[in-house]
Order: C-alpha cells, then sequence, then structure tokens
C-alpha cells in the first residue's frame, strides 16, 4: 500500500530582473512522480541540481510547491490548511545534511530533541523528559550527554541528535537528505547501520536523498534517479543499478570510482544534447520505467 | 648538495607539526603530524589517504612551508630536490612555491581569486616566477586552459572564476598549478566538492597532466575508490601517523593494519540491506591520544601490549610497511 503518492510534481524558482539580466523562471523540479510503499526505502539520486533536495523539501512544504500533487496516506499534504498542514509534519520528518547547521547551537541537546513535543503539546514535563531520554538511547547516545551543547558533540553524533529529534514525534515518514555525506568513512557506516535498524525497528518509511550511488544501492529497496528535475529512471534498486536502461543512469554508475579497479565498468559519458531529456517514462521492465 | 636520479623527488623524513592550543595554565601542544616519512619518486603518484583530522593536510601545508603560527614545524626534513625545505629562507621557498611545487586545492572557488580573470591568475604565476613577460605568459595561460581542456580557451581567459562551473575551476586551478612546468604536484582533496561525473573528468584530466608534463602527484583524499584509480602507492594515515603503506593494488586487496582493514569493510557494496561493518568510536582527540597505538582503542585485534606504546614501522615486505603489532612477533 502506497503511503507516499506524488504526482506531477514542480517547482519553479523565478530569479528577479537585475541591472544585468531580465527575469528568468528556473524548473529546479519538472514533473516528478513517484510512490513510495509503506515500511519502504526509497533512494532519491542525481547531482547538484537534479531537483532531489528540492523534491524532499517541496513535500514537506519547508517550500511551497508551484504545481502538483503529494498524497500522504489520505491526505492531501498541498490543500492543507495550515493548522491542519502543522498537525501533518508530526507524521513527516525531516533529517538534513549539515548536522552542523542544522541544529540550533545555543540549546542542549536534549531541549533540541524535546523541541517538537513542546510545540506539539505532547505530554507532561515529566513525560517528555522520559521520552527525550528514550529518544537518545534509541540513536546510541548517552543520557549523560543531555545537557551538552551541539559544539560538544562530533560529527556523527550530532547527525544522532538531528535523528532523535525527527524522530521525536513518532513520525510515519522520514525525509533524509544527504544525511551522512558531511561525515568520514568510518562513521558514514555507523550512521546507516542506525538508520537499518531505526526503520526495522520502527516501521519507518525513509526516503533517502543522496548523492552517493553506493549508499542507495546498500540502503534502498527502490530508487529514482533524477537528472535536471526529472525523473529519468526508476526501479527496484538492483534492477536500475544491475541494467540501467536510461544513459545518464549508466554515465552516473559508471563515473563513480571503484575501490576494486578490476570491478570498474567501462566509462560511458552521458551527452545531453543527444538525448531527449523531454521522453516521458516507460516501462522498459515489470517494476522498471525509463524515459527513454 | 646536487641532485642525483636515483633518490627520490620528494623525501620527508620525521615530520611533526605541531599546534600550540589554549594559554597559560591550560597551554598544551598538539602534534597534528607525528613523524611522518614519505618518498615520492620522479613521475610517481603518492595517495595519502586518512579521514579528517588525520593530519593529511597538514603534511601537505607542511612541505610547502604554509603552516601558520600557532602551528610550527618541530621536527623532520622535507628534502625536495635534493635541498632541505626547512632550512630554507621565506624568499627562497617562495620561489620553490607554485613553481618547482604546485598545488591545487578542495574548493576552487576560494582559491581562485574572484577579481581577477582565470586568464590573469595564471598569467600571474609565470610573471612572478620570471618565466614569461606579460604578453608572452597571456599567450601561455590560453595554451594552458587548452591543455586542460577548457572550450573556446580564448575567451574563457577573460571570464572570472564566478563565471565558470564548479568543474572548470578546477580546471582552470589545474592550468594555473601547472603553469611553471613544476615537478611535484599537490593536490588536496581535489575532487571532494565535485559531482561524480565531473571528478570522473577531473582524474582523467590528472592522469593525462602527469603523463604530459612528467609530473609526480601527491594526492591527498579520504575517498579509497579516487586512490585506486590514480595512485601508484598509497600511505594511510591515523590520528597523526602513517600507518600503513605499500603499492595501491596491494594494500587495497591485502590490507595489513586493522584500521585499513576496517575502512574498507566499512564501505557499502557487499550485500544490499545488511548491516555495514563499522569500526566503532570515534576519532581520537589528537590533544589527548592513548599513550600506546592511537588506534587500538577501536581495534578488534588489541593485545596488552597496544596500549604500552605506539608500534614501530615495521617492513612487512621491501615496499610494504605498517605500523601495527599484529605485524610483530611478541617478545
Amino acid at each position: 500500500m502506497a503511503l507516499v503518492n506524488v504526482r506531477g510534481l514542480v517547482k519553479q524558482f523565478s530569479r528577479r530582473p537585475t541591472p544585468f539580466g531580465r527575469s528568468s523562471v528556473v524548473r529546479a523540479v519538472d514533473g516528478v512522480s513517484f510512490t513510495v510503499d509503506e515500511g519502504e526505502t526509497f533512494g532519491l539520486v542525481g547531482e547538484s541540481g537534479s531537483g532531489k533536495t528540492t523534491t524532499g523539501r517541496c513535500m514537506l512544504r519547508l517550500i511551497e510547491p508551484t504545481a502538483g500533487q503529494f498524497l500522504f496516506g489520505s491526505r492531501d499534504v498541498f490543500a492543507l490548511k495550515p493548522a491542519a498542514m502543522r498537525a501533518a509534519r508530526r507524521d513527516m520528518q525531516m533529517v538534513f545534511q549539515d548536522p552542523y547547521a542544522s541544529l540550533n547551537p545555543r540549546m542542549r541537546a536534549g531541549a533540541i530533541v524535546e523541541e517538537g513535543l513542546i510545540i506539539h503539546g505532547i505530554g507532561t514535563p515529566q513525560e517528555r523528559r522520559d521520552r527525550v531520554r528514550e529518544l537518545f538511547a534509541l540513536v546510541g547516545l548517552d543520557a549523560h550527554q543531555l545537557e551538552r551543547y551541539p559544539h560538544e558533540f562530533s560529527g556523527g553524533q550530532r547527525q544522532r541528535i538531528g535523528l532523535a529529534r525527527a524522530l521525536a514525534l513518532r513520525p510515519s515518514l522520514v525525509v533524509a537528505d544527504e544525511p551522512v555525506s558531511a561525515l568520514d568513512v568510518s562513521i558514514q557506516a555507523q550512521i546507516i547501520n542506525l538508520f537499518m535498524d531505526l526503520q526495522q525497528a520502527l516501521a519507518l518509511t525513509l526516503i533517502f536523498i543522496a548523492h552517493d550511488l553506493r549508499l542507495v544501492r546498500h540502503l534502498c529497496t527502490r530508487v529514482a534517479v533524477m537528472y535536471r528535475g526529472r525523473i529519468v529512471e526508476m526501479g527496484c534498486t538492483d534492477d536500475v543499478f544491475r541494467d540501467p536502461a536510461h544513459p545518464y543512469t549508466r554515465a552516473l554508475l559508471s563515473a563513480v570510482p571503484d575501490p576494486n579497479p578490476g570491478a570498474q565498468p567501462p566509462r560511458v559519458i552521458f551527452d545531453a544534447k543527444a538525448s531527449d531529456l523531454q521522453a516521458p517514462l516507460r516501462e522498459v521492465a515489470p517494476g522498471h520505467d525509463a524515459a527513454i | 648538495m646536487a641532485h642525483d636520479s636515483v633518490s627520490p623527488l620528494l623525501d620527508v623524513r620525521g615530520l611533526t607539526t605541531e599546534f600550540a592550543v589554549g594559554r597559560g595554565g591550560s597551554a598544551r601542544t598538539t602534534r597534528a603530524v607525528d613523524g611522518v616519512s614519505l618518498q615520492v619518486a620522479r613521475g610517481e603518484t603518492l595517495g595519502l589517504v586518512g579521514e579528517s583530522g588525520c593530519g593529511k593536510s597538514v603534511t601537505a601545508l607542511s612541505i610547502i612551508r604554509l603552516i601558520q603560527p600557532p602551528g610550527r614545524i618541530t621536527a623532520g626534513a622535507i628534502v625536495f630536490e635534493g635541498r632541505d625545505l626547512t632550512a630554507l629562507g621565506e624568499s627562497e621557498m617562495q620561489r620553490v612555491r607554485g613553481a618547482r611545487i604546485g598545488f591545487v586545492f578542495q574548493e576552487p572557488m576560494t582559491a581562485l581569486n574572484p577579481v581577477f580573470t582565470i586568464g590573469d591568475q595564471i598569467a600571474e604565476s609565470l610573471v612572478v616566477h620570471g618565466l614569461a613577460a606579460k604578453a608572452a605568459a597571456r599567450a601561455r595561460a590560453v595554451e594552458l586552459l587548452e591543455a586542460v581542456r577548457i572550450p573556446e580557451p580564448a575567451r574563457r581567459a577573460g571570464d572570472y572564476p564566478h563565471q565558470l562551473s564548479g568543474g572548470m575551476r578546477q580546471r582552470a586551478l589545474i592550468a594555473a598549478a601547472i603553469s611553471c612546468k613544476p615537478s611535484l604536484l599537490i593536490a588536496d582533496e581535489p575532487t571532494t566538492a565535485l559531482d561524480v561525473t565531473i571528478q570522473a573528468e577531473i582524474l582523467d584530466l590528472l592522469r593525462d597532466m602527469r603523463e604530459q608534463f612528467g609530473l609526480a602527484l601527491l594526492l591527498i583524499t579520504h575517498d579509497l575508490g579516487v586512490v585506486a584509480h590514480l595512485a601508484d602507492r598509497i600511505a594511510v594515515m591515523y590520528a597523526g601517523r602513517i600507518v600503513e603503506e605499500g603499492p595501491t593494488a596491494a594494500v587495497l586487496s591485502q590490507p595489513a593494519h586493522p584500521y585499513t582493514r576496517g575502512l574498507l569493510a566499512s564501505l557499502p557494496g557487499a550485500a544490499p540491506g545488511t548491516r555495514l561493518k563499522a569500526i566503532p568510536g570515534s576519532v581520537p582527540d589528537l590533544s589527548a591520544l592513548p599513550a600506546g597505538c592511537a588506534f587500538a582503542p577501536r581495534c578488534g585485534d588489541r593485545e596488552p601490549r597496544c596500549d604500552e606504546r605506539p608500534p614501530e614501522r615495521t617492513a612487512l615486505s621491501a615496499d610494504r610497511h605498517t605500523r601495527c603489532y599484529l605485524h610483530v612477533k611478541a617478545g
């Protein structure tokens, strides 16, 4: 059963006219549609400017979409009035890329995790404190770290705080935007394991936005590859990685340097000019679509 | 001292760089680089690998003597083209920097001056080092932009850095770095800020430049995939020390140090959907290092002697070394 159903999402940014140029419109997201089943881990991959982050932010209405529809369970998210939207946000949370910039440096770690509970009027002060301790244990932090400030934590620990904050309201959907790309290799693996454990324990639906194809392949059951605001290929991760149908996906996969040079696929160069970038997605194999 | 063809182009011995932290009663020093020895032969590429804070960038900055107070090189020799760079005065060092040793940094936007065109910035180093007069330098800059495969180089030479994409800026920076025909290029995370398809192009370019100009390359990166594709040899750093070194293929296929093994094992790829083999714990605080091996607290092969004193550099074969008691007979 699909928990997430995004239809024809469009986000335009307009540039105001300057003394040097006229106003212009950029379509950062250009008609993106996908569904994510309950409990699934869905990967959105692409390079900078592909629209993957904008897609995630539009879904949570951190920025307002230009057009399209997002059905989240029975809710039509883009049609919700402000009060109903605030209530819906309890159920969908975001984990951000930069664990340094996304935590308020003046708040203690415990207070950061508790803030959402206060805003949504959940529990008595004692119940909230218990919940924060429970969340700290859940993400692998010590209770004695509750009173510390963000700068006293390492990058990996900060991302654990970000995850505890996102999980405080027991969301059913977590959108994680490059949650490990600012972390060292040896710490990345710890946080990826934490995501996998939590997803299983809490039956989370996870949208994982990333540029690291190896991580996406490891973590996600399904994947959508974005290029210039559009999904160019989508399907089961295994199918897309083993048998990529779109030339851009092939180029992307061949560009990742493998620590074992023998396992490196031959380089494929994607020629955007020779490719029909307006081609609609069509089924190339059961459950595997490509815009070719 | 004359330079002969047998000795390495760059021979760093026992390099130690310390930073003073705190003041008054709490003053102490942090050893960011602790007794690092490495060699780079002419035309060779050495990959210096490690995580943030391991000392790989400080090693690079020490080699070109760009360590600023409160940092200071406290021990060691940096023999480059037969001369010890630690003994040179600043004006002599300026003739080495840029001219004999070129460098490329991670963030091409901050490494380029925003108010000068890229053509002027490339020409400037030729003029400063007395290798060309202004007009000739300008023509040479266009040739270099062509060499790094920037399309329409004559027109692009008049562009300011903000007019170029990230990948093109990194190309321009490489053009500037090789303008004076250095014998050594130091590249510190040259592709980390770039998208993966652009990264692949820059790695290809570095490989071409190395062959075309006979450059030796000291490549600093956290990405084992990048070194696998470009480096002849690898040195792995942890907490200021080189813990393992050897030919790239040998180190990556048969890592000797538990840290190298851990790094390779923690990469995703083997079995999708399963837990990754993460290295537990985190990188140690350099100002509070343990008395023994700095990796011991995170190591699965820890023995009592690991906590007593750091292991010495041990030869595994003629070209492979490690610092680990696993390779030293107890006794």
